[in-house]
């Protein structure tokens, strides 16, 4: 107490700040500067393999011929996959979100339970998440819908890989991220709107719909998009689940499997026969990839800015 | 808290008490999700887990004779069938499988490794020397006559990748992340959150194609090694994953510090940054682990970076500059080639089964951690 606690001179202590400062300033421009390479790199060298024909002419059946090959088979795939994964991921994510925040007490054992488990699903591997849909959607759901619809067909219909099982498996991985979001987003509406509903007769259940709901709109959008680009882009789930290496048409009902945007660039760099043929087709394919999650991402970004503005100026 | 004290409003309908009760079985979800996905990727290994599987080239046979004396489960016992495919074939089919069973054995090769079940835990986790070589070793080569499951040759693959992913990627988050809760002015700051964060949204299969395209090149003219390919290459991709999960976590809990801490700290004279590093920072430091914690869990279950830039490789080595194959990258690669049901097939659902039960008891430790460390800075704010 009654030392001195620093003995070093002024002039020391200030060359340590301004050192510890240029570091982490060092730090976080190199974070910055690898992030612009890799965006740069991608959109130089993919600037020149795009093209409208590109984007919307049917795959060739020789994915590697830089000349016919197109990528809106894997765009549609890519969209349906996502679509159905947000329909079956919404309800469910929202309907938590909603326990959590208006029903549930946040000091019990329970809601920690729930909370935990929506964090470790957020953990678990994406390989795991294609291994749980091969062994859950597939073996287990899709066999069994086999043995009750088409008993006696030695043909699996559903007991193999198809668009709704990639969907729900993605969809089971996402919805830790529409929880989180719907959550934030419920947990930012005052008070004062659900007590002066409640005030006016309403239940709490009608509150809920009709006032708390309606307000959280932007917030469960975003959980929507970000949970959209972030299985946009995943593909470890889908290996097994309803990604096809090469298809003649699209996928025609749920149980078809589907060409992928970033399954197919997995295929590109990996399977080419000549890498450096092919290059071109690569970059422009993960062009438009990239471009697809960085939209969605800059979308929930804006709506999330202007959310929070908005909450700011009502308090 | 105020809601949640709230009288429930008019008292609820009934048909509202049913939809409230849904509601709540609904949120159930993601409990019931963790719990399945235990059982069905469990369900899958755990005949390996139970020694039921024999990979034995050495069985004993019957002859084809034997078929009309047999019962039907002796035979669905000894031809390893299910009931439902047993039903399917007619006698002809099974005579001919009784053949084939019979012609395996004679063509099995005379040596000691034929005996041997190599599901068994002694063979996956211990050195053993195989008919050919000099001494014991781990080995991973599911796909010869002699099926060697080995798991010390991945483990080590996905344990190197990932431990260059954090000595990567933990400092410079750490860095960025002290910048930008403590020091970075609060204009600059809205920006660079925001940006840093968009490492994140760079799909990790986008990643995995720049490591294999551009960054092994690179590193290799640079550091001027063999093997293009390697866990060298593929932890610093993993590293870029991962950076902005560091960073997320270690930045909330930096932030989550009481600003009472920083203020106490400048009004005694310390600068912004001795307040950061000396007072704020190890205020936080149980976050800052978590957040190493949960970049691990994301390093070793990350699986399409390393499929494309680790070379693949299953040797055991721990020189960061050799090919590498990871857990994950196994799982990716030869899964779509095993026969349903076989041991090569239940054996990669153990592999998935030790990924989820490690990134689990990661995510459980972080969760309490950070947890434990919140409910600290708010008690004393």
């Amino acid at each position: 107490m009654n030392r001195i606690p620093s003995q070093t001179t002024g002039s020391v202590r200030k060359l340590f700040s301004v050192l510890g400062t240029g570091v982490t300033i060092l730090a976080t421009v190199l974070i910055l500067a690898i992030l612009a390479v890799i965006l740069i790199n991608i959109l130089w060298h993919g600037a020149e393999g795009l093209s409208l024909r590109f984007l919307f002419s049917m795959s060739d059946k020789d994915m590697f011929d830089v000349e016919k090959a197109g990528v809106l088979p894997m765009i549609i795939g890519t969209a349906a996959r996502v679509i159905i994964m947000a329909i079956l991921v919404l309800p469910v994510g929202v309907i938590t979100a909603v326990y959590l925040t208006e029903y549930a007490h946040a000091t019990s054992i329970f809601t920690r339970v729930i909370r935990g488990a929506v964090n470790n699903l957020a953990g678990v591997p994406s390989i795991v998440f294609g291994l749980f849909g091969l062994g859950f959607f597939i073996n287990f759901l899709g066999g069994r819908l086999d043995a009750v619809l088409y008993p006696g067909d030695a043909e699996p219909h559903w007991g193999k890989p198809a668009l709704l099982w990639a969907s729900a498996t993605l969809a089971v991985m996402t919805l830790p991220v529409v929880i989180v979001a719907t959550e934030e987003s419920l947990r930012a509406i005052p008070i004062g709107l659900r007590e002066a509903s409640l005030a006016l007769g309403a239940t709490k259940l009608q509150t809920i719909i009709k006032i708390v709901l309606p307000n959280a709109l932007p917030g469960i959008l975003t959980g929507a998009i970000l949970a959209i680009s972030r299985a946009a882009g995943e593909v470890a789930p889908i290996l097994f689940t309803g990604a096809a290496y090469y298809m003649a048409g699209l996928p025609k009902s749920l149980s078809d499997q589907f060409m992928d945007l970033g399954y197919h660039i997995f295929i590109l760099s990996t399977q080419s026969p000549n890498i450096e043929k092919t290059r071109s087709l690569l970059y422009a394919t993960v062009v438009v990839l990239l471009l697809l999650t960085f939209a969605l991402n800059a979308v929930a970004i804006v709506v999330r800015a202007r959310m929070r503005r908005n909450m700011r100026q009502s308090h | 808290m105020g809601w949640m004290g709230l009288k429930r409003g008019h008292r609820a309908k009934p048909l509202e008490w049913v939809v409230e009760k849904g509601i709540f079985l609904i949120s159930l979800t993601a409990i019931v999700m963790i719990f399945l996905i235990f059982l069905f990727v469990g369900r899958e290994a755990l005949p390996i887990v139970l020694g039921q599987m024999n990979t034995s080239l050495i069985q004993p046979t019957r002859p084809v004779s034997d078929l009309e004396t047999m019962t039907p489960a002796e035979i669905q016992e000894y031809l390893h069938l299910k009931p439902a495919e047993y039903a399917r074939m007619d006698k002809e089919t099974l005579r001919e499988l009784m053949q084939v069973r019979l012609e395996t054995r004679e063509q099995a090769p005379d040596d000691k490794d034929a005996h041997i079940n190599t599901t068994e835990w002694r063979y996956l986790i211990l050195p053993y020397q195989w008919s050919d070589y000099d001494r014991p070793e781990y080995i991973w080569q599911p796909v010869s006559e002699i099926p060697k499951y080995n798991l010390v040759p991945l483990i080590i693959g996905s344990l190197k990748a990932s431990l260059v992913a954090l000595a990567f990627a933990v400092p410079l988050a750490l860095g960025a992340a002290i910048y930008v809760s403590q020091l970075a002015p609060p204009r600059l700051k809205e920006w660079l959150k925001p940006g840093i964060e968009l490492l994140a949204g760079i799909p990790s299969v986008v990643l995995g194609f720049f490591a294999l395209i551009v960054l092994a090149s690179f590193l290799q003219k640079v550091l001027g090694y063999d093997s293009r390919l390697n866990a060298f290459v593929a932890g610093i991709a993993l590293g870029l994953a991962i950076i902005p999960v560091v960073f997320s976590i270690a930045e909330d809990a930096l932030t989550s510090v009481p600003r009472s801490y920083k203020e106490a700290a400048l009004a005694l004279g310390a600068s912004k940054w001795e307040a950061a590093w000396k007072v704020v920072l190890p205020a936080a430091i149980p976050g800052v682990f978590a957040a190493v914690v949960l970049g691990f869990g994301r390093a070793i279950g990350e699986t399409m970076i390393v499929l494309m830039a680790s070379g693949n490789a299953s040797i055991v080595s721990w020189s960061l500059f050799d090919s590498t194959r990871t857990m994950t990258a196994t799982i990716a690669a030869e899964l779509a080639e095993t026969v349903f049901g076989g041991h090569h097939y239940r054996m990669l659902f153990l592999v998935g089964a030790l990924l989820f039960v490690v990134t689990f008891a990661g995510n459980f430790v972080a969760d309490i951690v950070i947890h434990r460390l919140k409910k600290r800075l708010e008690g004393r704010a």
